[in-house]
């Protein structure tokens, strides 16, 4: 259907776009509350320009008061990814991984995932594909262990990056987000002198719980980046403005894809036009 | 959660309305507003709260409000009576074949969580005295095929496999005649992980349906996913025809509103549902329970 007068019906019709991309109802209310009063002020009677205003409100929020670069330069860096089951924590790390190396520099990888099966097989497919080595033991060993294991090794290769792989967790869990509240006493402890990148994997798939994902798992960790998986499907990921906004964290890459090369950094432009198009 | 205590809110809703008669249009009107948030917050399809809220307005409207019962209760007892309605009434179980082996296939978007509730599946039903065996399909996801294997070994449940470099499809037949030959009474079929817009994969789940004819096809769902749910079902429903769904990470705090839009798309009984990494992990589903959860009960 085409809109051509701004009305309660037209507004009706973007805030039920903005529900179904998962955007929530209290981002919504929000969001279309401050278009209403531009519009008022602004006097605005078109809307295509109505449409304009939304991006830039959206675009806002994504917006935070942090850098959307990964942060890993001088030498030494570490990146600790964490999220909840199934994100695509093992698979970005990968990706990452390709990137980093592709950029001249030394990269490691810490299989830091002792309890899911095969955790361990799976990133060292991994490390094969892109070309570099995997500090690991076996399944069911202290996690905390393996990443102190793994920053020795990095100091000693002089390896540019070291990408820890954590195992998935849900976040009301207290005694597993406490095991990785250990793997970062250890890492402040034994490589003070790395950048530390701290990277939270969100899967676009999920709906408001994400934000909760995000809110509990900064109590644990200084979360300095998202990477937004699964964009390559038909969810819209818009629970991350929320995110977002109300963290203050920035959405540093997104996953578009299953292989090496699918993560592109992240546009909140592109993000906000896909949101708002048919699909 | 922000609506959390649904119940509180819409008991002052109607506090005015103690000793009245009947609940009048508008009367419902404000209460079915707070429940479609509770809905919306709870992540179920947009579509499917309007046509929710509609059918209970429809049904509040007009009716009694008892002497014992606060009219903020009453309503809340509609929505929760129509909530399960639509969740299906009762706690659906394994359909077998009365020629074995039964053959499950487990299908769904990447890291729902098939090949963990494969292995849990095996659990139950091995517990129950079948006999199941373990069918290595995901040939594209780095050490799926290990992961199964690794599995198995800790149940004690064989698992075949015949790496990755055959198909899918001859993969699932050879592994059907394997558990003919060696007396596996239930054979689980682990996929790859796909998108439902996937035309290639989606294809490669349609071929081993008409060369296998599986028993139980289910649709393993994230309890955690969004609006998309709606999306997902449909396409894996219409596409490929299912026959039950099982929810998973459950364990979490998500209110699961997917549950209900899933089960109201497709029509299909959610039958089991995942409480944890663990093998053991895995429940029957109790249509009422998840309704309370959804409403934030
Ligand atoms: N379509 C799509 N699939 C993805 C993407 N990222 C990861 N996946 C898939 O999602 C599934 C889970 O990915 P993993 O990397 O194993 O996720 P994880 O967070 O490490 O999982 P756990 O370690 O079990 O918690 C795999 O099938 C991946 O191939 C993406 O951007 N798009
Ligand atoms: N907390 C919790 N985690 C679960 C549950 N079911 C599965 N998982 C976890 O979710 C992650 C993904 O599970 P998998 O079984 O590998 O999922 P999958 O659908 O086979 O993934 P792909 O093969 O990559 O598509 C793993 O970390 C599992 O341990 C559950 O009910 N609760
Ligand atoms: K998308
Ligand atoms: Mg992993
Ligand atoms: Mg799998």
């Amino acid at each position: 259907k085409i809109y051509t007068k701004v009305d309660e019906e037209f507004l009706e019709e973007l805030e039920e776009i903005l529900i179904v991309s998962d955007v929530g109802m209290s981002t919504t209310m929000e969001i279309i509350d401050k278009l209403r009063s531009e519009i008022k002020t602004r006097k605005i009677s078109d809307t295509e320009e109505v449409k304009a205003v939304l991006k830039d409100i959206m675009e806002e929020l994504l917006t935070t008061s942090k850098d959307n670069d990964l942060n890993i330069s001088p030498s030494p860096a570490i990146i600790i990814v964490i999220g909840v089951n199934g994100v695509g924590k093992t698979t970005s790390i990968g990706k990452i991984a390709y990137n980093v190396k592709a950029s001249g520099k030394k990269v490691l990888l810490a299989a830091g995932d002792t309890f899911r099966a095969a955790a361990i097989d799976q990133l060292k497919i991994w490390g094969e594909r892109v070309g570099v080595n995997v500090i690991h033991q076996q399944e069911g060993s202290d996690p905390a262990a393996i990443i102190y294991d793994a920053i020795q090794a990095a100091k000693a290769r002089k390896t540019d990056v070291l990408i820890c792989d954590t195992a998935g967790r849900l976040h009301n869990k207290r005694n597993l987000m406490n095991e990785l509240g250990k793997v970062f006493k250890i890492i402040n402890r034994e490589y003070p002198e790395a950048r530390k990148e701290v990277l939270l994997v969100l899967d676009a798939t999920t709906g408001q719980n994400a934000i909760q994902q995000a809110k509990t798992f900064k109590e644990v960790a200084d979360i300095t980046g998202i990477v937004l998986t699964k964009l390559d499907g038909t969810a819209k990921g818009g629970v991350i403005l929320g995110v977002t906004s109300e963290l203050d964290i920035p959405v540093k890459f997104v996953g578009v894809g299953e292989g090496i090369q699918d993560l592109q950094p992240f546009n909140p432009k592109d993000f906000v036009e896909a949101l708002l198009s048919d699909n | 959660m922000i609506f959390e205590g649904l119940s509180e809110k819409l008991q002052g809703t109607f506090k005015k309305l103690k000793g009245k008669g009947k609940l009048s249009e508008k009367d419902v009107k404000s209460a079915m507003r707070e429940v479609k948030l509770a809905l919306l917050e709870a992540d179920v399809s947009y579509k499917v709260v309007k046509d929710f809220i509609k059918k209970v307005t429809e049904r509040a409207v007009g009716h009694e409000v008892l002497e014992s019962l606060t009219p903020g209760q009453q309503v809340i007892k509609i929505v929760n009576e129509e909530l399960t309605n639509l969740m299906g009434n009762t706690q659906s179980k394994i359909m077998f074949s009365s020629k074995p082996p039964t053959i499950i296939l487990l299908v769904g978007l990447q890291g729902a969580g098939k090949t963990t509730t494969g292995g849990k599946l095996g659990a139950q039903l091995k517990k129950l005295g079948k006999r199941p065996l373990l069918v290595a399909c995901d040939v594209y996801r780095p050490a799926a095929i290990k992961q199964l294997h690794v599995v198995g070994e800790k149940l004690d449940i064989p698992v075949f496999s015949m790496g990755d470099k055959v198909s899918p499809v001859n993969i699932a037949k050879a592994g059907i005649e394997h558990g003919k030959k060696y007396g596996n009474d239930v054979v689980i079929i682990d996929t790859a992980g796909r998108l439902h817009i996937d035309e290639r994969l989606m294809d490669e789940l349609k071929d081993i349906k008409s060369e296998v004819r599986p028993h139980e096809i289910m649709l393993v769902v994230d309890a955690m996913t969004g609006q998309d749910a709606v999306n997902v079902a449909d396409t894996f429903n219409s596409e490929l025809g299912i026959d039950g769904i099982i929810l998973t990470k459950l364990d979490g705090d998500t209110r699961g509103g997917a549950a209900l839009s899933v089960r109201a798309v497709t029509g299909k009984p959610i039958k089991y549902i995942g409480m944890g990494e663990k093998l053991t992990d895995l429940e029957p589903f109790y249509p009422d329970r998840l309704a309370s959860r959804i409403l934030g009960m």
